[in-house]
């Protein structure tokens, strides 16, 4: 009984006469299954189900009235957006500066262990001035402000918040014929970049995912996030009374990660008109109803899997970097160090982008990690030999202000920590990712062209205007 | 010759789908659309007994659990969660492969009972492939809370496979849910799965092909579910049905 029977009719013929039958009904027959198939549904639904409509509708839809309507959804969005942006720089300052003085202190104790030790200059350099102060930067610096931020976005999410703001703007998405999904990996981008181009995989479209891929870094990353809030709150915050110095600082903030996500959107509606082409998706967007937050759950999440995580990553990354620039800014070719060398000569490109070769070159030995630029940039500023504590944010003030900077080179550096190449984990994944050498580059070129370009133009619109 | 020896059926879902069962072991596979409590019934029926990895060659997640249910063994396949399985992102074509060519010994469809009329669709969708359906009506407890009735037996009589109420995250209709598997899985539950009814162009379209699809594919598949999907102008179709029914041929040749 078990004889193989040779199919009289192939699959493919089945496949070309079903072809065929498709393209006489104007190839719709896909649109009437899928409308047949809930008409089905409905119909049994309609027998099965008996609602009782009750006279009030309820809170959730209220609520969603209210927070996704054409006319309070964005300005809610804003408010949502900079309050936690204030709750985290009014909430940090103290803890900061706490951390940060208790760590230098015991930096002063090391160097004096070292000399009782009789270690030589040029090891307690590297370890202590080098190492050891680009860690207790980093922990201070970032520390607090993350185990703020955090909590704070992930309470967000789990309120059932994040969904509507994808909701609100999707059709912006639509617009620039991208996916409404990448503003969630957007959100992911606000904790790491590369956890942000891995959460891509979500996008089903393969073009939409590129263009994800491509735009997440516009989306401030934690290791930037801290960059902004210190030059913030001390140079555009500095201009006002103290008073209102955190108001302005959130604001500043706020419209900065505005303009990324403006910057998204073009670069978006860029990439689809030019090499990626294509339709648009549709995709299904549940609202799922709002829930009770749980505490213990946020705590963990944000604290262990966030705060921790990132922060653990930053040292790792920091403390060979400190020890590297720490030997670049002491070791002298002629009058000057290596890293005064260095400077001198990207001196040109930054000025003509309103920053200068210190912090360009920052920038540049940021690479790996972007919590470390501001204290690669202190250490070279610091490393001419008078070694000063920097424990709070009005020294640092000070110090920046020595070496020359203005408002124009405060706001270029903030737009240049916003528009920038991403650091190399970024880049590692955005490889894995795509799998190509040529998306990666673009990853890659992109931000790091626009940045040039925006901070070139405004550097050289306010000196032409005459503002500084 | 239109069924799988047992052993094929195992090798078939070693190699395919990456799925490995003991000797006797049922499949059951996890379908439902996304937030109805799946993973929550998932949970509840395999407890600790779970293994998570990816679906092969697809950056999918795929969870298998197992329980034991009156001396018998049970592997459960969590599908991902989808609103359809007509095969639009890859998430619904590894649903719907699993459930069209792994041949689970029953597929669990999991529903919101707070929107049955929008779940049911994949509800459907999943019987048009095959009758060893058992549909979950879920968050029955969120329901009593929205006011909303859910007749059961009259559910039950249209859709023509068991239904069976829960609120899962509470335990309530967990036993039942392990007796209708069972039943389904030794063959005892009888099913007579409802079926779309389409508009005409539709069904004259399938009648002209529904037969010559039996006729080259055999029983193996619905042809009509196969005409549908054909005339859908479904490509990721076209290539799992000739790579799946490649293997077949395959397998019964080598038991020959």
């Amino acid at each position: 009984m078990s004889a193989i029977v040779k199919p009289m009719i192939t699959l493919k013929e089945i496949c070309t006469e079903a072809e065929t039958i498709r393209l006489t009904n104007q190839n719709s027959l896909g649109d009437k299954i899928v409308s047949d198939i809930y008409v089905n549904a409905e119909i049994i639904a309609s027998l099965a189900v008996t609602r009782k409509i009750s006279e009030k509708p309820s809170l959730d839809s209220r609520l969603d009235d209210i927070l996704t309507s054409r006319l309070f959804g964005f300005p809610i969005m804003l408010l949502l957006l900079s309050t936690v942006f204030w709750l985290t720089i009014t909430g940090a300052n103290i803890p900061s500066e706490m951390i940060g003085n208790a760590l230098f202190a015991f930096q002063d104790q090391l160097v004096l262990w070292f000399n009782l030790a009789g270690a030589p200059d040029w090891l307690t350099g590297v370890l202590v001035l080098g190492m050891y102060r680009s860690l207790a930067w980093v922990v201070a610096v970032m520390l607090p402000p993350m185990a703020i931020f955090f909590p704070l976005f992930t309470l967000l999410e789990d309120l059932g918040y994040l969904p509507r703001i994808a909701f609100n703007l999707d059709n912006m998405f639509k617009k620039c014929q991208a996916c409404g999904k990448q503003i969630l990996t957007m959100c992911m981008g606000f904790g790491c970049n590369a956890a942000g181009i891995v959460a891509c995989r979500i996008i089903d479209s393969p073009r939409e995912r590129l263009i994800a891929v491509l735009t997440n870094n516009f989306v401030p990353c934690n290791g930037r996030f801290p960059t902004l809030i210190a030059i913030a709150t001390i140079f555009m915050g500095g201009i006002v009374a103290s008073e209102y110095q955190t108001a302005i600082a959130s604001l500043v903030i706020t419209i900065l990660v505005m303009l990324g996500i403006a910057i998204t959107f073009a670069v978006s509606w860029a990439l689809s008109h030019t090499i990626l082409k294509g339709e648009t998706s549709s995709l299904v967007l549940e609202l799922p109803p709002y829930r009770k937050p749980q505490i213990g759950a946020i705590i963990y999440r944000s604290i262990i899997d966030r705060t921790i995580f990132v922060l653990k990553r930053a040292m790792i990354m920091a403390a060979p970097a400190g020890a590297i620039t720490w030997i670049l800014a002491n070791v002298y070719i002629g009058e000057l160090s290596m890293i005064a060398h260095l400077a001198a000569w990207l001196q040109p490109l930054g000025y003509a982008i309103g920053l200068d070769g210190f912090i360009l070159l920052a920038f540049i030995l940021g690479l790996p990690a972007n919590e470390i630029v501001v204290p690669i940039l202190l250490m070279s500023y610091l490393s001419s030999g008078q070694i000063l504590e920097v424990d709070s944010l009005n020294q640092l003030r000070e110090i920046l202000i020595s070496q020359g900077w203005t408002w124009l080179t405060a706001v270029c550096t903030l737009l240049f920590c916003l528009l920038h190449w991403p650091c190399t984990t970024t880049l590692l994944s955005a490889y894995k990712e795509t799998g190509s050498k040529k998306w990666t580059l673009l990853t890659f070129l992109i931000p790091t062209v626009i940045g040039f370009a925006v901070c070139f133009t405004v550097a050289q619109s306010a000196r032409l205007l005459g503002l500084v | 010759m239109d069924k799988l020896s047992i052993e094929e059926h195992r090798r078939m879902l070693r190699e395919h789908f990456g799925i490995t069962t003991t000797p006797g072991q049922f499949t059951v596979a996890l379908a439902g659309n996304p937030n109805v409590g799946k993973s929550t019934v998932f949970n509840a029926l395999t407890g600790l007994h779970q293994h998570t990895g990816n679906w092969p060659g697809k950056t999918v997640d795929n969870a298998q659990g197992s329980f034991t249910y009156l001396d018998s063994s049970f592997l459960m396949v969590d599908l991902p969660g989808t609103y359809s399985i007509l095969a639009h992102t890859v998430e619904e074509q590894v649903a719907r492969d699993f459930i069209c060519f792994g041949k689970p010994d029953a597929t669990l469809v999991v529903l919101d009972a707070t929107c049955l009329e929008r779940n049911l669709n994949l509800a459907l969708q999943v019987m048009e492939i095959t009758p060893k359906v058992i549909v979950c009506v879920n968050l029955m407890d969120e329901a009593v809370k929205k006011n909303i009735t859910i007749n059961i037996t009259a559910l039950q009589k249209e859709l023509g496979v068991p239904v069976i109420p829960t609120a899962a995250r509470n335990g309530i209709g967990l036993g039942d849910l392990r007796h209708a598997l069972y039943e389904m899985s030794i063959g005892l539950a009888l099913t007579n799965p409802r079926q779309i009814r389409y508009s005409s162009e539709v069904e004259t379209a399938i009648q002209e092909l529904a037969p010559k699809i039996s006729r080259c594919i055999g029983h193996t598949l619905s042809p009509r579910w196969v005409a549908l999907r054909l005339l859908d102008g479904d490509q990721a179709f076209i290539d799992s049905i000739t790579h799946y029914l490649d293997l077949e041929n395959t397998l019964q040749e080598l038991a020959v």
